[in-house]
């Protein structure tokens, strides 16, 4: 008799006549780590939101059954209560308060009526201690990294003595080496006894973690692997996830001859006045017509900040050393003149800077380039309508109406409305920031494959990216950047993940 | 689709957008009936839609501002000051009304560019801004019209803009000819546009409403115009305030829905981060929504002072709260990129007719604040409930 702490049996929940999940059945065993897989859409979310009472009792069909016995959830704090935890992508933490006040957050030590801070302190250090996180409990959340605000979201987790813990892409926003620490971190909660359950995209991390994964499809559960039995490889996951096989995620292309430079940089640097720094140090970069140049790096490494002191100098650093676009030397005063000189920049944070997410998607589709459906300022709403109509079609953007406020599409298709909007501007060069993150392999394919066709057209691709695979997979050269100064140029024949790392931590 | 089916679908996606129209409806029906028809009255509705214009013209203007995510809290006194400043134009220089409205006007633009020079490009809060200049154009009011006291405008030009009618030729069985056919012609208007619009989408094969609802709406609305214009006309017609106020909201309606200018000040409400990386010029645009408010303010403030033919040292007062929750009622969303122009304009008639069906009644006016403050709760609950409802 296997030792369950979780079974959900035949969860169904729907909305408004669609089943999201259909008779899902889950099943965790004590102390193993599951990752739950599933494109975007499958329901992942959804069962975690049943789990942990966000949907509460009654307003889903089947039985949760945790710990042996049937739970009936009316709010998060009732599963919370019980043990379970969940820690979402975006941190829940207050970037103004330090990090022992984030970890007793709504879980005060009291004595007596008053909060007692020394305790708290104390207990924190204990905290950060089981995360391996080396920082003083005294500092400030928003000094932290990234990768290190996640610890301190699972050292929060863990001060409330969690059976139980959920975890949805931990890794989605952290560089390899914090991933590692992540992961690591996991498997040493697994040997204190802790369960953990684990949404990911990142395959190679699954293949390296789990002890089973349950991957979903459309709401329906598809299959149980087990890593004990030999039972999960890349390809068997994928096949399972999309229901079809795909050979090679990074679609071929014909090998092509590039063009001029069509982009040249100098001794570019760029001074951020806020940070009081130098986030792009004397860099030099040129990329051809009809090539995709890759950039890696770690996070922090200044890969964003180069493309932003490129498209615009939005965040307003100092810039110094000189730009060429097609041989002509420029100097962008706003993001306007990029645009105009056939710059366009897609951003890594689609919902935060991206995308316009109340407003429907002809509308973020034309945003930057409202002179294409315009005369003398004045709008024809009817050739929006059409020009929206040719991008849904060309980009596969899956939506019932162009109407939809993009803010209620998939991450894939949010991306693909993103790009949809630049290449609406006409660009010659496209900057693609982060092109894939948190986007299920589906549309990964379909932004590759239109990546490939862009660059048939004449088009030159930056691409900017953490995944080591895709920059390989994908660059026709590949620049690494570290602490904001170019570390290394690569080609795309002789290069391999440990060639980018080594230069990405020099 | 059949004909019910389709109607109550057009009605629950556009429940949003047609929600004032139905209070402000409700509201008229509830006092008709409780005055026994004394509040549809054309003298009554008349008087309403004439209290109404200068807080309208700051609603539109406010809207935008709040569109964009910021407040401006100096137009009260800024329409107080400008008032002022145009009455002593009047009086005390003599200069002609031809000349004085534009230079207020002006002086709307400078001062609202300014408090969008602080906003925009010194990064100071809106909140604190315009609280400032609230402070300052209160001051600036009371200066100008200390030594004088109340200032009498005896100008019958300028004082027509608050409570003159425009002639009405020839008066046909006790109708207003021309007030008649200004109505006429703007069945007209809306008949070829809304017509014109369908042909167009025709034109490009996308689908329309079925005839049978488009002609329903073009018969309703004509009727709703017809019915107000013959109201109006058994009165003394269209007054000039009414006009104004009508052509703001065209220019305005047009401006925010049809041109690139309104899809930027949206796009910048809607996400300033993403505005700015879609080469959308943030400070500028912000600059241009305090400037036109500026302007509003000074119209505002003409009106006003028009009105009341004279200029008080009091003018002004509470105007900007009055504007904000008429924005607010007529669907302005403070989360930024949501809000029309013409939903103003309801806003502003919805908290007219409150006051004027409450006062016909003889209520209390600590009762009335209070039914106000009500119906500001309840606009703002419908509009929070409604976006819940659509994600």
């Amino acid at each position: 008799m296997r030792d369950y702490i979780l079974e959900m049996n035949g969860i169904t929940k729907e909305f408004t006549g669609i089943k999201a999940l259909d008779d899902v059945n889950f099943k965790v065993e004590r102390g193993e780590i599951h990752c739950l897989i599933g494109e975007n859409g499958a329901g992942k979310s959804t069962l975690m939101k049943v789990l942990s009472g966000v949907y509460p009792y009654g307003t889903y069909e089947g039985d949760i059954v945790f710990e042996g016995e049937i739970q009936r959830f009316n709010e998060i704090n009732d599963s919370v209560k019980a043990g379970i935890a969940i820690i979402y992508q975006e941190l829940a933490l207050f970037p103004d308060l330090t990090v022992y006040e984030n970890i007793f957050a709504g879980n005060e030590i009291r004595k007596g009526p008053f909060v007692d801070w020394n305790e708290t302190i104390v207990q924190s250090a204990k905290m950060l201690k089981k995360v391996k996180l080396n920082v003083d409990p005294e500092t400030l959340i928003k000094d932290l990294g990234v990768g290190k605000q996640q610890l301190v979201e699972i050292a929060k987790t863990l001060s409330k003595d969690v059976k139980l813990l959920i975890l949805d892409e931990p890794t989605a926003a952290l560089n390899e080496n914090d991933s590692e620490n992540l992961l690591e971190l996991l498997k040493e909660l697994r040997s204190q006894g802790i369960t953990c359950i684990m949404i990911s995209h990142k395959l190679k991390e699954v293949i390296s973690i789990a002890d089973k994964a349950t991957i979903l499809r459309d709401g329906k559960t598809i299959v149980t692997l087990d890593a004990h039995k030999g039972e999960i490889s890349e390809s068997v996951i994928i096949k399972n996830m999309v229901g079809r096989e795909i050979a090679d995620i990074y679609p071929k292309r014909l090998d092509h001859q590039f063009g001029e430079t069509v982009l040249e940089l100098n001794d570019w640097s760029a001074y951020d006045t806020q940070l009081g720094r130098h986030v792009v140090k004397k860099a030099n970069i040129q990329v051809k017509q009809g090539e995709i140049v890759g950039i890696a790096g770690l996070m922090g490494s200044g890969r964003t900040e180069l493309a932003l002191s490129i498209f615009g100098n939005p965040k307003k650093y100092k810039v110094e050393g000189d730009m060429q676009v097609n041989g002509r030397k420029v100097q962008f005063k706003h993001t306007s003149d990029a645009i105009k000189a056939g710059i366009a920049y897609v951003t890594e944070d689609r919902k935060g800077n991206g995308l316009f997410l109340i407003n429907d998607i002809k509308n973020n589709i034309t945003a930057a380039h409202l002179k294409g459906i315009s005369q003398s300022g004045v709008l024809n709403l009817n050739e929006e309508v059409k020009v929206g109509s040719e991008y849904r079609k060309s980009m596969h953007i899956k939506t019932s109406s162009l109407e939809l406020a993009v803010g209620k599409l998939s991450g894939g298709n949010q991306q693909k409305v993103s790009l949809g909007k630049w290449l609406f501007t006409g660009p010659k060069i496209l900057i693609l920031d982060e092109p894939t993150r948190g986007i299920d392999v589906g549309a990964k394919f379909e932004i590759y494959t239109i990546m490939n066709e862009l660059i048939k057209q004449g088009m030159s691709i930056i691409m900017i990216s953490s995944e080591l695979n895709e920059i390989i997979g994908m660059s026709d050269r590949i620049y690494v950047m570290a602490e904001g100064a170019i570390t290394g140029e690569l080609s795309r024949e002789n290069t391999t993940q440990e060639a980018i790392m080594e230069l990405a931590t020099q | 689709m059949t004909f019910f089916n389709e109607a109550r679908f057009l009605i629950k996606t556009n429940i949003r957008d047609y929600g004032m129209y139905i209070a402000l409806f409700v509201i008229m029906l509830t006092f008709s009936v409780l005055t026994d028809g004394l509040f549809m009255s054309s003298r009554n509705i008349s008087n309403l839609l004439d209290s109404a214009g200068y807080i309208a013209v700051l609603a539109v203007g406010m809207t935008l501002i709040i569109v964009i995510r910021h407040i401006d809290l100096s137009v009260g006194f800024v329409a107080g000051f400008l008032g002022a400043v145009a009455a002593i134009f009047l009086t005390q220089m003599g200069m002609s009304v031809w000349l004085v409205i534009p230079i207020v006007l002006a002086f709307g633009i400078i001062i609202g560019l300014f408090n969008g020079f602080l906003v925009a490009k010194i990064g100071i809060p809106s909140f604190v801004a315009t609280l400032a200049g609230m402070l300052i154009f209160r001051g600036a009011l009371l200066n100008v019209t200390e030594s004088t006291g109340t200032i009498i405008v005896n100008d019958d030009l300028f004082n027509a803009l608050g409570n003159g009618f425009i002639p009405s030729l020839v008066e046909v069985n006790g109708l207003h000819l021309l007030s008649v056919l200004v109505g006429v012609i703007g069945i007209a208007l809306y008949i070829y546009s809304e017509i014109s619009t369908r042909r167009n989408k025709v034109k490009y094969g996308f689908d329309v409403i079925s005839l049978p609802i488009f002609t329903l709406k073009l018969v309703f609305v004509s009727f709703i115009i017809g019915y107000i214009t013959w109201v109006l006309a058994g009165y003394n017609g269209f007054s000039w305030t009414v006009v104004i106020m009508l052509l703001v909201v065209v220019i305005y309606h047009f401006l925010s829905t049809k041109t690139v200018l309104g899809r930027n000040i949206y796009a910048v409400g809607s996400n300033p981060e993403a505005a700015h990386l879609s080469g959308i010029n943030v400070t500028k645009i912000t600059m241009i929504v305090f400037g036109s408010m500026g302007m509003l303010a000074a119209l505002s403030g003409i009106l006003f002072t028009a009105r009341l033919q004279s200029a008080t040292t009091t003018a002004g007062t509470l105007f900007e709260l009055d504007a904000i929750a008429a924005a607010y009622v007529g669907g302005v969303s403070s989360a930024g990129g949501v809000g029309k122009v013409t939903g103003a304009i309801i806003g502003a008639i919805v908290m007219a007719s409150l006051s004027s069906g409450m006062n016909l009644l003889g209520v209390g006016i600590s009762y009335q604040y209070m039914i106000r403050g009500g119906v500001l709760a309840a606009a703002v609950i419908f509009d929070v409930m409604t976006r819940k409802q659509r994600g």
